[in-house]
C-alpha cells in the first residue's frame, strides 16, 4: 500500500507539491482566510433591536456608528496613540540592550542574554499582566518602593496600560534589533572609526541607518500586539480600548464586534505597507 | 566596536535595568505564591508553602490543567503535521505562489489574537453551526501554532543539503522511503523544538481561547483570569501562576537548546520571511 502510494507520487513533482500543500493550504485558506472573510461579511449584518436576532443583510449601520459616535472615535484614537507610544518606548529601551548583546558582549554573555530575553517572550503573558496588577495596586511593590522618596506610582489607568504594554512587548523589539545589528559587519564600524568618526558619529551615520529597518520590523509586533490586547486594559485600567469594546460586544452584538475587529486589521495593513517601504520585511 | 569605558559602563547599566524590568514582575509573583497572608500587600508579612498543595488538590485546577493539556497536545499534533508538509513544499520545490505560503502561515500570529479569535468563533457558530468547545479551541490554537513548526523545519531543511535525498533516490528509494529514512531523521530535533514551542504557545494562550471556548470550560489561563477579580482566591491563583510559568518556560528552554545554531526559537516567533537572511546580508553592505 505504502509502496503503491509512493509509486504514484514518484517522478511527479506537481502531484507531490499538491499532496504536500493540500492540508496546510486547505486549513489556512479555507479555514482561516475563510473565517476572516466571514468576519468581513458579518460586519455588514445587524442585530434586530426587538428580538435580538441577527439580520444577515447588507447594512452600513455598524460602520456609521463606528465613525459617527465620538465614544468609538476616541477609543480608536486612544488605542492607536498607546500603540504608538509603546512602540517608541520599546524602541528606545530595546536599542541599547540589543546593541550590547550584538556588539559588546562576549560569546558566552551573548548566549546567556539571548536566553534571558527569549524565555519571557514565549511564556506567561497573563501572569505578567497579573503581576503588574499586583505591583501597581495601592499596597503594591511600586508604591512601597517609591514611598521613601515621597512619590507614588501611577496607579491604574492609561499610564499603567502604557507601562505594562511596553513591558510585555519589549522582548519582541529586542530580538529583531539584535538580529539586525548582528548582520552589520564589524568591518564597517572599524572603517568608520579608522576614518576618524567619533563613536557617536559612527552610531548616527553607520549603525542607526543600517539597523533602522530592524527597528521597524520590531515595531510591527509592538504595534499589532498593542492594538488587539484587551486583557491588559481590563486588568490595569478602567479605560476602554478597541479590544475591550470587541470583547464586550461579542455576545450580544456580534456584527458590531466584527466591524470593530476590522479596525486593527485595516490599521495593521496600512502599517505593514509603510513598514515594507522602509525595508522591514527582510528583518522579521 | 571600540567604546570608551564610560559608554561600556552605561550599556552595562542599561542591560541591568532592562533585565530587571523584564524579570522583577515574575519574581514578585513567585514571592506572592509563598505569601503567608491572604491579602496581597508588599512586603508579604511571612512565607508559607501552603498554597501549592491547595492549588494542586483543587478539582477545578485539575480540570483546567487537563483541558489545557488536551488542547495543547492536539493543537501541537496538528501544527506539526501541517507545518511539516508546508515546509517540505516550500523548501524542496519551486512553484507558483511559493512566497505566499510563508505569508499565509505567519498571518494568524501577525494579526491581533482578538481578530483570529472573533473570526474563528464567528465561522463555527454562525456558518458551520458547531457549538464552541474544546474542538474549536484546538482549531484556533493549531492555526497560530503552524508558523512555529513551519519556521523551525524550513530553517533545518535549508541547512540540510539535498544531495542526501538525491543519493537516496538514485539508489532506488521511493519518495516515501527517502522521506522516512533520509529526510525525517535530519528533521528530528527541529520537529521536537517546533512541537515544544507550539505546545508552550498553546498552553499560555488566552485571547483566542476566550473567544473559542465553550461555556463552563476552562484552560489554565482562563481559570486564572476568571479568578483575578475574586480577592479570596488570589493566593491559590499565585501558586497556579507560578506552575503555569514553569510549565511553559521549560519547553521553550529545551527548544532553544535543540535549535541553538539555527536561532530557531528567536526566529520562530517572528516568522522568517522567505530568503530574508540572505537578502539582508546583501543589503547590509551599502
Amino acid at each position: 500500500m505504502g509502496h503503491r502510494l509512493a509509486g504514484l507520487f514518484h517522478g511527479r513533482p506537481r502531484l507531490q507539491i499538491s499532496g504536500l500543500l493540500a492540508g496546510p493550504v486547505g486549513w489556512l485558506v479555507i479555514g482561516y482566510l475563510g473565517s476572516l472573510a466571514v468576519l468581513l461579511i458579518a460586519a455588514f449584518w445587524t442585530v434586530d433591536p426587538l428580538s435580538g436576532e441577527l439580520v444577515q443583510g447588507l447594512s452600513f449601520e455598524n460602520f456609521e456608528t463606528l465613525f459617527n459616535e465620538p465614544v468609538y472615535r476616541d477609543i480608536v484614537k486612544r488605542t492607536v496613540l498607546i500603540a504608538a507610544l509603546v512602540t517608541v518606548t520599546d524602541a528606545v529601551l530595546a536599542f541599547p540592550i540589543a546593541f550590547y548583546m550584538a556588539k559588546v558582549a562576549s560569546r558566552r554573555g551573548k548566549a546567556i542574554l539571548v536566553v534571558a530575553v527569549l524565555l519571557p517572550l514565549w511564556s506567561s503573558y497573563l501572569v505578567k499582566v497579573y503581576a503588574w496588577r499586583t505591583m501597581l495596586s495601592a499596597g503594591g511593590v511600586i508604591n512601597w518602593a517609591l514611598e521613601p522618596f515621597g512619590l507614588s506610582g501611577p496607579g491604574f489607568g492609561s499610564t499603567a496600560v502604557w507601562l505594562v504594554m511596553s513591558y510585555l512587548w519589549l522582548p519582541y523589539m529586542i530580538l529583531p534589533i539584535y538580529a539586525g545589528l548582528e548582520r552589520i559587519p564589524n568591518s564597517l564600524i572599524s572603517a568608520s572609526e579608522d576614518l576618524g568618526a567619533s563613536p557617536f558619529t559612527t552610531f548616527r551615520r553607520v549603525i542607526l541607518p543600517l539597523a533602522f529597518p530592524a527597528v521597524v520590523a520590531g515595531s510591527i509586533f509592538t504595534f499589532a500586539l498593542t492594538l488587539g490586547d484587551y486583557i491588559t486594559p481590563r486588568l490595569v485600567s478602567n479605560d476602554q480600548f478597541i479590544g475591550n469594546v470587541i470583547f464586550n460586544n461579542i455576545s450580544n452584538n456580534l456584527p458590531f464586534a466584527s466591524a470593530l475587529a476590522l479596525v486593527p486589521i485595516v490599521v495593521m495593513i496600512a502599517y505593514l505597507m509603510v513598514a515594507r517601504k522602509l525595508g522591514a520585511f527582510e528583518h522579521i | 566596536m571600540r567604546l570608551s569605558r564610560r559608554s561600556t559602563l552605561l550599556l552595562r547599566l542599561a542591560i541591568g535595568v532592562g533585565l530587571a524590568f523584564i524579570y522583577v514582575p515574575l519574581i514578585v509573583i513567585a514571592i506572592y505564591a509563598f505569601n503567608a497572608s491572604n491579602i496581597l500587600e508588599w512586603p508579604p508579612p511571612g512565607l508559607t508553602l501552603d498554597w501549592f498543595p491547595k492549588a494542586i488538590e483543587s478539582p477545578s485546577v485539575h480540570e483546567a490543567l487537563l483541558t489545557s493539556l488536551k488542547a495543547g497536545l492536539a493543537a501541537t499534533a496538528i501544527a506539526i503535521m501541517l507545518g511539516t508538509l508546508a515546509s517540505l513544499a516550500v523548501a524542496r520545490y519551486r512553484f507558483f505562489g511559493r512566497e505566499t505560503i510563508s505569508f499565509l502561515v505567519i498571518l494568524p500570529i501577525a494579526l491581533p489574537g482578538i481578530v483570529t479569535g472573533v473570526a474563528i468563533s464567528n465561522t463555527f457558530t454562525q456558518v458551520l453551526g458547531v457549538p464552541l468547545g474544546l474542538l474549536t479551541v484546538i482549531v484556533g490554537h493549531a492555526t497560530f501554532c503552524i508558523v512555529v513548526v513551519y519556521n523551525n523545519v524550513v530553517a533545518r531543511l535549508r541547512r540540510v543539503s539535498t544531495s542526501f535525498e538525491e543519493a537516496s533516490a538514485d539508489l532506488g528509494a521511493h519518495t516515501w522511503q527517502t522521506f522516512r529514512f533520509v529526510t525525517l531523521p535530519s528533521l528530528r530535533t527541529a520537529l521536537a523544538a517546533g512541537g515544544l514551542l507550539a505546545f508552550a504557545l498553546s498552553f499560555d494562550e488566552i485571547i483566542v481561547t476566550t473567544f473559542t471556548i465553550g461555556a463552563g470550560e476552562e484552560t489554565l489561563p482562563i481559570w486564572i483570569f476568571s479568578r483575578l477579580f475574586r480577592p479570596n482566591e488570589l493566593p491559590i491563583v499565585n501558586a497556579v501562576a507560578v506552575l503555569v510559568v514553569l510549565i511553559s518556560i521549560v519547553p521553550v528552554y529545551l527548544a532553544h537548546r535543540l535549535t541553538r545554531e539555527e536561532g530557531g526559537v528567536a526566529a520562530a516567533r517572528g516568522g522568517r520571511i522567505e530568503g530574508g537572511g540572505v537578502e539582508t546580508e546583501a543589503t547590509a553592505v551599502p
